[in-house]
C-alpha cells in the first residue's frame, strides 16, 4: 500500500456482519489443532480437517489441512473462501512438503565464521534471544534506534514489525513493492487515486476480452485469477497476451503478440492514439470520470502503427486488429494492469498507459473490468503508541523518490547500510525473505552486510540470506502455527485464520512467540500485553464481533457483499487532485516528470547476447520451494528457454547443460537447455528461484541456473525506486 | 456395467501439476514417482506455435495390453466401473506390463509391486471425485460414466472436438481429451 | 517442429524405458539357448542315435537343465516382488505368454530328465547307482525314445518360439511387434544350440553335421533379420522409427557390428570355409555365434524398450 491510498486506510465497513454457514463438508468434524489434542496425552486416531490458511504464496487462500492419525495427510481448498473456491493450486495442495522438509531449519543457530561460511553453532532459544537483544542494545547506544533495519515478506513478520517499531525505527521495507508491483500501483494512485492491490480488482471473470502484458496467469499460479482466467477461456472470452515468449496464458490466446522486450509502452501508446483517434473509447465513461483528454488525444497521435512496427516487431494491420477488438468490447473489456512490473527503470509510466487505456475503455468499475473492493474490518489491538522515530526513514531521503511507498525501498535501505547515509544501519532484521534472491545485484547487497554489526534471519529452511545470518531463527512453517488475522481487500469482504494443524517437529517457533519473548529481554513487555496469541487474536475478533472459537471452526467468515460495479450501483470517487482519472497528472506535472507517458527506446543486447528475461513456473514459489519434496518431484531444475533456430545455429538441443554469462562477466550454474518455437530470439527466459548456492539445501543445491545472480545490472524507476531488472544480456558457455 | 473415464480439457488446462501433487499426497505416492504427469505439445513455428496442455495418467483400457500380459491376474478389469487395478499380493513384479503399456502409465513402487493410476476408486466408491479432479484450479477434469449418456463426460463427448491417446495402439482407452 | 515437454521421471520407465535390464535379455538367451538344444537332442532322440556312444548330443539335456535353472534364476532376479513368485503357478492366464511360459518351462524339466535318462552320465550313476537300472529299462522302449525325442522337440520348440512371442505380444514396443520375431528367436537358438555342439562334439561327423546345419541355420537368421526389418519399415511411422532404431539409431552399431557382422556373417564365412575343408575348424566361430545370440537378445530388448509409439 502507498501513501497516497488514504481511502484504504480510511475506509471502514461499518456493515453488520454476516457469517458464513458452517463447512459443509468439515461441519461438525473439525476438532480444532492436534496442538491442543496432545495435551490430553492421547495420540489421535482418525482423520481431523482443520481449517487455516495457506503460505506457499502471498496469495493466502484458505484452506482444510487433512490430519490422519496424527500425521499431516494433504491440504485441499475451503469451500467457503472466495479466494480459492475449494482449490488451492499446486503449491498450496503441495504444502504438506514443506511441514516434511527434511533441509528445514531446527533450532536456533550462531554464526562460528565468518559470514557466508554457513558455520554455525547450535544455542537455546534463550541463548539466541540474550545475544540478539545485547547487539541491539549496543546499537541503540552507539547509533541510535533507526539504525535498525527490517526487511519483511508475508504476513508472518506483522508481530516483528510492531517490536521494532516499538523499539524506535520505521526502516522497514519489502521486496512485494520496489521489486514487485510498486510501479502499477503507483501509476493507478496517481492515475486513479488508488491502488489495483492484491488480490488484484480485475474482474477476469466476467471480462469479454482480456489483454495481458507479460501477465502469465498459468505460470503466474495465483489461484483466483487462474480460475477466474479459466472461466473466461471456457466462455470464450477473446485474450490477446502481449510477451515476448509464448506463455501458457498466450498458448490460449486468440491475438498473441510476440512483441520485442521492452517496447510495451510503445504498443499501448499506439492502441491508446487508434482508439481515440477512430473514435472508439467509451465517449460517456471519458467525459464523466477523466480529466486531460485533449492534451493525451495531442501527445499520443504521433504513435501510428506504422512508427510502432519497427519499434515492437509487431505488424501494423496487427496492432489495428487488436485495438480494435478491445474496443469491440466495451464496456467489459480488460487491459490487466499486471503485477511484477518492474522490468525497464519506466515502468511506472508504462503503468500510467496501461490506467490510461482502462479508462479510456472504461473498465474501472465496470463488470468485466476493474472491480470495487473493500476489507472486512477488524479493528487493531489497542497497543500503546509507538514512539516516535527522531530521523527520518533512511530508504528514501528526502524523497529521492517522490512517488510510492509505505512498504519502503528494500533498495534504499540497502543504500543507507551500505554508505552510511543519511544515517549508518547497523542491524538487519530479516523476515520471509530471501534478499539474495529477491533484490537485483546480490554483490551490493553481501557488501552491505558486512557493514552490520547484527544480521537475524528468521527463515523455515537454510535460504542464502540465512547462511549469511549472524543469528538464524528456526520459525514452525505455516501449518504449525497462529498468524495474524488475514483480511484483504477483495470484492467480497472477508476474514480468515491460520491455526496451527501439527505440531512443529523439532525446536522451531512461531514468530508471534519469537517477538514476544524478545520484546521482554528488550524491556518492551507493555507493547506485548497478551498472554498468547489465542487472547490476542480473539481481542481482535471480539471487537468485530466474531470470536477465535468461531473462526477457528470455519476458516473464513464472509463479510456482506458489496456493489462490485456500476451496474451493480457502485459510484467511483477518484481522489486525484482534480477528483477525476487523471489521464493527463497533475501530480507528475508538478514533480517535473512527463505528465503523458513518451516512449523511451530501451539499450538492445550486442552482438551474441541475449535479453534475460524470468518469470514463475506454476508449481513454485521464488526460491522457497526448491526443497519441498512434493513440489521438487514435478519440477527439480529450471531450464533456459532458447528459440529453436538459435540454438540451432549454436549447435544447441534440448537437455544440453550449459551455462549463462551476463554481461558484467558473471557465471551462471549449469542450465538445461529447452530448445523452443516458443519464444522470440532476442532473449532467453529462465524461471526465477533455482540454482540454490546454499549448500545446506540439500534438495536444490546447484540445481538450474539463479536469474538473481544473473541480474548485477538494474534501472531504478525515478518516480518510486522501483528497480527494473529485465536489462540484463547473457551469452552461452558450452563448457560446463 | 458403468465405464469410467475422464474428459480433460487441455483448453482449460494450464499445466499447472496440481492434479500431479493431489494425487501424491492423496494416494501417498512416494517421492520420486508419478502415477499422472502433465505433457505440453508444441507444433509449428513461432510465433504460429500450437500447443496443447494435458494432464495424463494410466487410460483404463478397455483393450488393457497389460491385463493381458499379466501372468497371475494382478493386473484385472475391476468389476467396479472397468477401472484397470493391480491387486498387490498378487504381482510378482515381473514387468511385463510395463513393457505393455503404450502410455508408459505404470511404475514399481519401492515395495515392489506395480502402481499407477486407480481413478482412486477408494474416493468414487464414497460418491467423490478423483483427487486430482477435485482439485483442478481450472476445473477442466471431469470423471464418470462413459457407458452412461446422460453423464456429463458424456455429454462433453458429444458436445466437443475430442480425441485420446494413441488409439492407433488399439487398446481402447478412456480418457479423452477436448480440444 | 514437434516439442514435448513432459513432468514424468518415473524410474526405470523415463526418459526412456528401462524396466528390463541384464536378466530379461540373458533369460531369453538361455531359454533359446535350450530350446535348440532340446530340438538338436530330440532330433537325435527320434533318429535312434543315441545308440552312438561320443554322441555329444547326450550332453545337452544336461546342460539344458543346468541352463535352464540359470535363467530361470535369472528371471527370479529380475522380479521386483520375488516373494510373491509362486503366484505364478496358483493361476493359468490364457492371454499372458509368461503365463504360458511359466507352465511350459515346467513341463521341460520332466521331458529334459526323460531325455537324460537315456543315458545317465557316469558320475551321477555312481552317486545314485539305481539310476542306471532305471535308465537300462527306459532303453527297452525304442517307442518311448522316440516319444522322448518329439516331446523334447516339441516342448524346444514351444520355448524357442515363446521366447520371441512373450517380446512380440507387448504391443507397447513397436520394434517387438513384429510376426517373426518368434522365428528369429527359435533360429537363433538353434544356431546357437548347434554351434555349441560344433564347440564341444568330439566326434568329427556330428561337429560336422551340426557346422553344416548351423551354417543353414545363420542364413535363415539372416533372412528373418530382413524380414523383421523390411517388415517394420513397410508398416506405421512408429514401427518405421523402431527399425531406424537399429539400422540408424542409438544401436545401429551394436547391430550391425556385434550381431550381423561378428555374430553371424564372420562366422558364416569361417564356418562355410571350415566345412568345405579350406581351414581347419576353430572354436573361434561357434564361440561368436553364442556370444552373437546373446548380443541379439540384449540388443532387441534394449531398443524395443527405446521403440515406442507416437
Ligand atoms: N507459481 C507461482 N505463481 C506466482 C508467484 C510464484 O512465485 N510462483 N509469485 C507471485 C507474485 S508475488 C507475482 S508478483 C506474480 C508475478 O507474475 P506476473 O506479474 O505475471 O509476472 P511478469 O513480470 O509479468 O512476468 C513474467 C512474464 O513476462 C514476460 N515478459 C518479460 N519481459 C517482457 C516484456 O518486456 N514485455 C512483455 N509484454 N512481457 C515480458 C515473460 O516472458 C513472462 O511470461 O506471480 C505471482 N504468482
Ligand atoms: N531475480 C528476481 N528477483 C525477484 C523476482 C524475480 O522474479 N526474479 N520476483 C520479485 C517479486 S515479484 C517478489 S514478490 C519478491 C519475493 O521475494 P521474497 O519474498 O524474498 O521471496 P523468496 O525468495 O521466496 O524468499 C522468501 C523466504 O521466506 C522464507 N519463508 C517461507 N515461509 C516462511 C515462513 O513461514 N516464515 C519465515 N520466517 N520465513 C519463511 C523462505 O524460506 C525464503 O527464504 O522477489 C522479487 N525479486
Ligand atoms: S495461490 Fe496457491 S500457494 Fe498461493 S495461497 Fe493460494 S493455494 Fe497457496
Ligand atoms: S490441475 Fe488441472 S489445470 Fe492443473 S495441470 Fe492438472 S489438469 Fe491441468
Ligand atoms: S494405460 Fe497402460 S496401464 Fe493403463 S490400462 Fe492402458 S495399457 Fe494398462
Ligand atoms: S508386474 Fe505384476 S501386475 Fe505386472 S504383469 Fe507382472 S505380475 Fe502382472
Ligand atoms: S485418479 Fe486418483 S490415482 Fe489416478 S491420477 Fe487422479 S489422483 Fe491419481
Ligand atoms: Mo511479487
Amino acid at each position: 500500500m502507498t501513501y497516497l491510498s488514504r481511502r484504504r486506510f480510511l475506509k471502514i465497513s461499518g456493515a453488520s456482519i454476516i457469517a458464513t454457514a458452517a463447512l459443509s463438508s468439515a461441519g461438525g468434524v473439525v476438532k480444532g489443532a492436534k496442538k491442543l489434542e496432545e495435551k490430553t496425552g492421547k495420540k489421535i486416531k482418525g482423520i481431523q480437517k482443520i481449517p487455516t490458511y495457506c503460505s506457499m504464496c502471498f496469495w493466502k487462500c484458505s484452506a482444510i489441512a487433512y490430519v490422519k492419525n496424527g500425521e499431516l495427510w494433504k491440504i485441499v481448498g475451503n469451500p467457503e473462501d472466495p479466494l480459492s473456491n475449494g482449490r488451492l493450486c499446486p503449491r498450496g495442495t503441495g504444502g504438506v512438503g514443506a511441514h516434511y522438509d527434511p533441509d528445514r531449519l531446527k533450532a536456533p543457530l550462531i554464526r562460528k565464521n565468518e559470514r557466508g561460511e554457513e558455520k554455525w553453532v547450535q544455542v537455546t532459544w534463550d541463548e539466541a534471544f540474550e545475544y540478539i537483544a545485547s547487539k541491539m542494545n549496543k546499537i541503540k547506544k552507539d547509533y541510535g534506534p533507526e539504525s535498525i533495519g527490517f526487511f519483511s515478506h508475508g504476513i508472518g513478520g506483522g508481530f516483528f514489525k510492531h517490536l521494532l517499531k516499538a523499539y524506535g525505527t520505521r526502516n522497514i521495507a519489502a521486496p512485494s513493492f520496489d521489486q514487485c508491483l510498486g510501479p502499477r500501483d503507483t501509476a493507478f494512485e496517481i492515475t486513479y487515486g488508488d491502488v489495483i492491490g492484491g488480490p488484484e480488482r480485475t474482474d477476469i471473470e466476467n471480462a469479454k476480452c482480456i489483454v495481458l502484458f507479460g501477465s502469465h496467469i498459468g505460470e503466474n499460479m495465483h489461484n483466483t485469477q487462474v480460475q477466474e482466467f479459466a472461466k473466461a477461456v471456457e466462455r470464450g472470452a477473446s485474450i490477446i497476451v502481449v510477451d515476448p515468449r509464448m506463455s501458457t496464458a498466450a498458448t490460449k490466446a486468440k491475438y498473441y503478440l510476440p512483441i520485442k522486450p521492452g517496447t510495451d509502452l510503445a504498443l499501448l501508446l499506439t492502441w491508446i492514439n487508434i482508439l481515440i483517434s477512430e473514435d472508439l473509447y467509451d465517449k460517456d465513461y471519458v467525459k464523466k470520470y477523466t480529466f486531460g483528454f485533449e492534451q493525451l488525444k495531442a501527445e499520443v497521435s504521433k504513435y501510428t502503427p506504422e512508427w510502432a512496427y519497427p519499434v515492437t516487431g509487431i505488424e501494423p494491420e496487427l496492432i489495428r486488429k487488436t485495438a480494435h477488438e478491445i474496443a469491440r468490447f466495451i464496456p467489459s473489456a480488460l487491459v490487466h494492469p499486471g503485477r511484477h512490473s518492474v522490468w525497464y527503470g519506466d515502468d511506472t509510466q508504462r503503468g500510467r498507459a496501461l490506467a490510461i487505456i482502462n479508462a479510456l475503455i472504461g473498465s474501472w468499475g465496470r463488470k468485466g473490468g476493474l472491480t470495487n473492493q473493500d476489507v472486512f474490518d477488524i479493528p487493531s489491538y489497542p497497543y500503546p503508541p509507538y514512539p516516535e522515530p527522531k530521523r527520518q526513514r533512511a530508504d528514501n531521503p528526502d524523497k529521492k523518490y517522490p512517488f510510492g511507498g509505505a512498504e519502503g525501498y528494500t533498495t534504499g535501505l540497502r543504500e543507507a547500510t551500505l554508505t552510511g547515509k543519511p544515517y549508518p544501519i547497523k542491524g538487519w532484521f530479516v523476515y520471509g525473505t530471501n534478499l539474495l534472491y529477491s533484490l537485483p545485484n546480490t554483490e551490493e547487497t553481501i557488501k552491505a552486510i558486512q557493514n552490520l554489526d547484527l544480521l537475524v534471519v528468521i527463515d523455515v529452511i537454510p535460504s542464502e540470506i540465512a547462511g549469511y545470518a549472524d543469528v538464524v531463527l528456526p520459525e514452525a512453517v505455516y501449518l504449525e502455527r497462529y498468524d495474524e488475522l488475514f483480511a484483504p481487500y477483495f470484492k467480497q469482504p472477508f476474514v480468515s485464520i491460520r491455526q496451527p494443524v501439527v505440531d512443529p517437529p523439532n525446536d522451531q517457533k512461531p514468530g508471534w512467540w519469537m517477538a514476544k519473548q524478545l520484546s521482554e529481554k528488550l524491556g518492551l513487555q507493555k507493547y506485548f500485553p497478551w498472554k498468547n496469541i489465542e487472547e490476542y487474536l480473539d481481542t481482535r475478533l471480539k471487537s468485530a464481533g466474531l470470536s477465535l472459537a468461531e473462526i477457528k471452526k470455519k476458516g473464513v467468515i464472509k463479510g456482506p457483499e458489496i456493489p462490485l460495479n456500476l451496474e451493480e450501483g457502485f459510484e467511483p470517487e477518484f481522489e486525484t487532485p482534480t477528483g477525476k482519472i487523471e489521464l493527463y497528472s497533475t501530480v507528475l506535472a508538478e514533480k517535473g516528470f512527463d505528465p503523458i507517458p513518451k516512449f523511451t527506446k530501451h539499450k538492445d543486447p550486442p552482438a551474441g547476447y541475449f535479453r534475460l528475461l524470468f518469470g514463475r513456473a506454476p508449481m513454485h514459489s521464488f526460491s522457497r520451494t526448491q526443497t519441498n519434496r512434493l513440489l521438487d518431484n514435478v519440477m527439480n531444475e529450471n531450464e533456459v528457454w532458447i528459440n529453436a533456430d538459435v540454438a540451432k545455429k549454436y549447435g544447441l538441443n534440448s537437455g544440453d547443460y550449459i551455462k549463462l554469462k551476463n554481461q558484467d562477466g558473471v557465471l551462471s550454474n549449469k542450465v538445461k537447455v529447452k530448445s523452443t518455437e516458443r519464444i522470440r530470439t532476442d532473449c532467453v527466459y529462465i524461471v526465477h528461484g533455482f540454482g540454490h548456492n546454499s549448500r545446506m539445501l540439500k534438495g536444490a543445491y546447484l540445481k538450474g541456473a539463479s536469474d538473481s545472480q544473473l541480474i548485477t545490472k538494474y534501472k531504478i524507476d525515478p518516480l518510486m525506486g522501483g528497480t527494473g531488472m529485465n536489462v540484463n544480456f547473457v551469452t552461452f558457455e558450452m563448457e560446463v | 456395467m458403468a465405464r469410467f473415464g475422464m474428459v480433460i480439457d487441455t483448453v482449460k488446462c494450464v499445466g499447472c501439476t496440481d492434479c500431479v501433487v493431489a494425487c501424491e499426497t492423496e494416494n501417498n505416492v512416494p517421492v520420486g514417482f508419478a502415477r499422472d504427469w502433465i505433457e505440453q505439445i508444441a507444433i509449428g513455428k513461432f510465433p504460429d506455435t500450437h500447443v496443447e496442455i494435458r494432464s495424463e495418467r494410466c487410460n483404463h483400457c478397455s483393450e488393457a495390453p497389460c491385463v493381458n500380459c499379466c501372468p497371475t491376474g494382478a493386473s484385472h478389469h475391476s468389476e467396479f466401473g472397468g477401472v484397470v487395478l493391480v491387486t498387490h499380493n498378487e504381482c510378482i513384479g515381473c514387468k511385463a506390463c510395463i513393457e505393455s503399456c503404450p502410455y508408459g502409465a505404470r511404475f514399481v513402487h519401492p515395495e515392489g509391486y506395480i502402481d499407477k493410476c486407480t481413478f482412486c476408486i477408494h474416493r468414487v466408491k464414497e460418491g467423490k471425485d478423483p483427487a486430482c479432479v477435485s482439485v483442478c484450479p481450472t476445473h477442466c477434469m471431469h470423471f464418470g460414466d462413459l457407458d452412461d449418456p446422460n453423464s456429463e463426460v458424456s455429454k462433453l463427448l458429444q458436445k466437443r472436438k475430442h480425441h485420446s491417446l494413441l488409439p492407433e495402439a488399439g487398446t481402447s482407452p478412456n480418457i479423452f481429451y477436448l480440444t | 517442429m514437434y516439442e514435448i515437454t513432459t513432468t514424468r521421471h518415473n524410474h526405470l520407465v523415463d526418459s526412456t524405458l528401462h524396466a528390463w535390464s541384464w536378466q530379461i535379455p540373458t533369460y531369453l538367451f538361455l531359454g533359446g539357448l535350450v530350446a535348440g538344444m532340446m530340438l538338436i537332442s530330440g532330433y537325435f532322440l527320434f533318429k535312434g542315435r543315441y545308440k552312438e556312444n561320443n554322441c555329444s548330443c547326450y550332453y545337452l539335456p544336461l546342460f539344458s537343465i543346468v541352463l535352464l535353472s540359470l535363467g530361470m534364476l535369472f528371471l527370479f532376479l529380475d522380479l521386483e516382488h520375488k516373494a510373491y513368485f509362486w503366484r505364478l503357478y496358483t493361476t493359468f492366464q490364457i492371454t499372458s505368454p509368461m503365463s504360458w511360459g511359466a507352465w511350459i518351462l515346467i513341463l521341460v524339466y520332466p521331458a529334459l530328465i526323460l531325455n537324460i535318462l537315456m543315458r545317465v552320465p557316469k558320475p551321477l550313476i555312481n552317486k545314485i547307482p539305481k539310476l542306471k537300472n532305471l535308465s537300462d529299462e527306459f532303453l527297452k522302449h525304442p517307442f518311448g525314445i522316440k516319444i522322448t525325442g518329439i516331446i523334447n522337440m516339441i516342448l524346444g520348440g514351444m520355448v524357442g518360439m515363446y521366447t520371441g512371442i512373450l517380446l512380440s505380444s507387448l504391443g507397447a514396443r513397436p520394434l517387438w511387434s513384429s510376426a517373426v520375431l518368434w522365428l528369429l528367436f527359435l533360429v537363433s537358438g538353434l544356431s546357437g544350440a548347434a554351434a555349441f555342439v560344433h564347440l564341444i562334439a568330439k566326434n568329427v561327423y556330428e561337429r560336422e553335421l551340426l557346422a553344416k546345419a548351423d551354417n543353414g541355420f545363420l542364413v535363415i537368421e539372416l533372412f528373418v533379420i530382413a524380414m523383421l526389418i523390411i517388415g517394420l519399415l513397410t508398416s506405421s511411422k512408429s514401427h518405421m522409427a523402431a527399425a531406424l532404431i537399429l539400422l540408424s539409431g542409438p544401436f545401429a552399431s551394436s547391430f550391425w557390428v556385434f550381431v550381423l557382422g561378428l555374430g553371424i556373417v564372420i562366422p558364416l564365412i569361417i564356418q562355410l570355409l571350415a566345412v568345405n575343408h579350406k581351414i581347419h575348424h576353430t572354436p573361434v566361430a561357434p564361440i561368436m555365434v553364442i556370444l552373437g545370440g546373446l548380443i541379439l537378445r540384449f540388443v532387441i530388448v534394449a531398443a524395443g524398450q527405446y521403440s515406442h509409439w507416437f
